[in-house]
């Protein structure tokens, strides 16, 4: 299988061979916050690019298509013009929190990066807690929004802030409960173990039915805690404009505007993690002959396959469902999925302790 | 020069404690042009809507007493300007009225085909507007594919998309062209197998139908104390369609459904215009095969002076009943005139409908209403 293993482990034994340990983990450190970063700007364009082609191709036309080969750098050329803008603070505006709102929320998505494994052994910590890690880093993105939304002194923004601040916290409790069904079948939180469990079978054919449900629910609420459509109530321009970014512009919002893909990125990459089987290969049982073949296919490209095909999902969503109504909202979550995802990690725990997945 | 929080102070001594008050408009996204809602909120939910006019008013009732009866038909166009073919039609018939003008029956019947393709070409830009308010953009897309195939046959055929200025008192400006029958029978063939995706799409949506069952509830009672005609009027259950009681141009002569719906709410709204749309391409395809050789305009005088007194005439918009009353002298241009509009009547329902609803309430109802801003203000 290739990997990406050997390239991260000849640069570490270099260094340490090179430098005392101390400044070659310093050195990694900044290795591992360029690529970060550089990672994010990839990320940014693509999906922005993706985002808009998927939405062309559902609406019967052709997106963006004039900035380069098939409109290939129209984000950059977006991009640009976002950096040229004045970036507008509001007379009225709590200054200090204005400008630090969107680098929070920025700040969230880099902090969930972390324990993600890309590859087979590729992977910037593999902290013994990554699950608890991922949900509580992830809900301080709330923190971020609430933040932009009364700093601004508009009272649309405002509005978005707290419809945003009741939908994340009450979707989180939904998004965790899925997760901790895969949990209770790992018996671990690490994100290593919770992909080598996953060597035999994917959990979402191997955890029977409440793996099924469960990344059904999980697909739910991660739509809904990054503000997705039909979830996005938090920024709906047809009621509020555009919510807690309105009093927003050039490189800020850009800031909210990436940060809301990174977030994307990382809910479908801990999904994929969880319940395709991360960078696992599809083994089929005894099919000795295709699991070799499917071994072939690098481990980096079935990680990126699968995640991307979760953010292709939820960008079919956004594109074709319309918005719930705030209330609604709320309903669905403490009436239906609450209750439901409590039931599933009952039943889910019931089978782990007798062994009855496979 | 003032601030917007200055704005608000005016408007906040109306709200008690813990009431927010917002402006909605007059640029926001889900108002459809400058219409300007002062909203009174407790938390998310509505107290009340106050609608503020005048941002778009072109005094074209007072414009149109400086016009001659020929010129003074194509000024409406810019009122409704998406059923603007239907409001040169309703003035056009004034004149033909007063001065017992008669309209040959090639011109009758083509007025009446191009009356209601841009009933569904409204009723089309209505539904994506309707969709996106709620949150969808993909209908927009699929609606606008059917109605830039109207747009085309106008184009063909009035020279202009939006504002068509086809009609004259007495018939038509010109024939039809050639490919018209071709192309309209193009797209009800199109229109008829695309018709299911919105079903598919928007109709049976869950989302969408729990957005819109039982929102905006407006009774008959309250329909009619509101003046409320059209679509609005008719899915509270008031039968209203000026087309079946004061049939005018062939109409009689057609057989098509008022479509009725007793609900009130907003699925109901939307439930009748749907099939609206569908009742149009039934009286088109009736029509279609069957348009009369002949003239396509009637013997008129050069210059048309109306007789002393008071006329009404009154059409079928997409919207409701359009009504154009006029006080003559004897002169060649009005003495008086005041429009009717539909958007006006069927907008003073708003704060009746969406009051102890929430946010996103005021966003379904008001896009039922179907609201063309240069229709309200004139």
């Amino acid at each position: 299988m290739y990997s990406l293993e050997g390239i991260t482990k000849s640069i570490q034994d270099w260094l340490f061979l090179k430098f005392d340990p101390t400044l070659a983990l310093a050195i990694e450190c900044v290795i591992v916050i360029l690529l970060a970063i550089s990672l994010f700007a990839i990320l940014g364009l693509v999906l922005v690019l993706m985002e808009r082609k998927v939405a062309a191709h559902i609406q019967i036309r052709l997106g963006p298509n004039r900035v380069g080969p098939g409109g290939m750098f129209q984000t950059v050329a977006d991009t640009l013009k976002l950096i040229m803008k004045e970036g507008l603070t509001p007379d009225n505006a709590d200054k200090f929190l204005f400008n630090l709102a969107p680098f929070v929320v920025m700040m969230v998505g880099m902090l969930l990066l972390a324990p993600i494994a890309f590859a087979k052994n590729f992977q910037i910590w593999d902290i013994n807690i990554g699950v608890l890690y991922i949900s509580s880093v992830s809900s301080l993105s709330v923190i971020g929004i609430l933040m932009a939304g009364w700093a601004s002194n508009n009272k649309y923004s405002l509005l978005g802030a707290m419809r945003s601040g009741a939908q994340i916290v009450s979707y989180e409790l939904s998004a965790g409960f899925a997760v901790l069904t895969i949990v209770v079948f790992t018996g671990s939180l690490q994100i290593s173990e919770i992909v080598a469990s996953q060597q035999t079978g994917w959990w979402l054919f191997k955890g029977h039915i409440p793996a099924l449900i469960s990344f059904v629910l999980y697909i739910i609420a991660v739509t809904a805690e990054t503000n997705r459509a039909p979830f996005d109530l938090a920024e709906a321009e047809s009621e509020l404009t555009a919510g807690f970014h309105t009093e927003y512009s050039g490189m800020r919002f850009a800031l909210f505007f990436l940060a809301e893909y990174i977030n994307i990125f990382i809910v479908c990459a801990i999904g994929a993690t969880l319940f395709l089987g991360g960078w696992m290969p599809l083994h089929i049982g005894q099919w000795e002959s295709f699991n070799h073949i499917m071994d072939y296919i690098p481990s980096s490209v079935w990680f990126m396959g699968k995640t991307f095909f979760l953010i292709f999902l939820i960008m079919w969503f956004r594109w074709t469902f319309p918005r719930l109504r705030v209330d609604q909202l709320l309903n669905l979550e403490w009436k239906y999925l609450l209750p439901i995802s409590l039931f599933n990690l009952l039943l889910a725990t019931v089978i782990a302790i007798f062994g009855w997945h496979f | 020069m003032y601030n917007q929080t200055e704005i608000l102070k005016d408007t906040s001594e109306l709200g008690a404690e813990g009431e927010l008050v917002i402006n909605m408009g007059p640029q926001h996204p889900a108002t459809h042009g400058v219409l300007h809602l002062v909203v009174t909120l407790n938390g998310e939910t509505i107290k009340k809507i106050e609608p503020h006019l005048g941002y778009i008013h072109r005094s074209i009732e007072k414009m149109c007493e400086s016009l001659t009866y020929r010129q003074f038909i194509y000024v409406t166009s810019r009122m409704d300007y998406l059923s603007s073919h239907i409001n040169n039609l309703g003035c056009a018939l004034l004149v033909e009225k007063g001065m017992q003008i008669e309209v040959p029956d090639r011109a009758k019947v083509i007025r009446v085909i191009l009356s209601e393709l841009t009933r569904i070409a409204s009723h089309e830009l209505w539904l994506g507007a309707m969709a996106m308010d709620l949150g969808a953009f993909t209908p927009f897309f699929y609606a606008f594919r059917e109605r830039e195939m109207i747009t085309e046959i106008m184009e063909d055929t009035c020279g202009a998309r939006l504002t068509m200025n086809y009609i004259v008192p007495g018939g038509l400006m010109y024939d039809l062209h050639p490919d018209f029958q071709k192309k309209v029978k193009a797209f009800v063939k199109q229109f008829k197998a695309k018709v299911t995706e919105y079903e598919d799409l928007v109709t049976n949506n869950i989302i969408f139908q729990s957005r819109t069952k039982g929102v905006g509830i407006l009774s008959a009672e309250d329909a009619i104390s509101f003046g409320c005609t059209g679509p609005v009027a008719r899915a509270s259950g008031v039968s209203c369609d000026i087309r079946k009681i004061y049939p005018y141009e062939v109409y009689d002569k057609v057989s098509f459904n008022e479509i009725l719906d007793t609900a009130g709410d907003s699925f109901a709204r939307y439930m009748v215009r749907v099939k609206e749309m569908n009742e149009s391409i039934h009286i088109i395809e009736q029509l279609i095969d069957n348009i009369p050789d002949g003239d396509f305009v009637g013997k008129t005088k050069n210059v048309l002076k109306l007789p002393k007194g008071e006329f009404y005439t009154r059409v079928e918009t997409a919207r409701g009943e359009f009504g154009v009353f006029v006080v003559s002298e004897g002169g060649t241009t009005p003495h008086r005139i005041k429009f009717r509009s539909p958007g006006f009547s069927n907008l003073s329902a708003l704060n009746h409908m969406a009051v102890g609803s929430k946010i996103g309430d005021l966003m379904a109802t008001m896009g039922t209403l179907d609201l063309v801003i240069p229709d309200i203000d004139r």
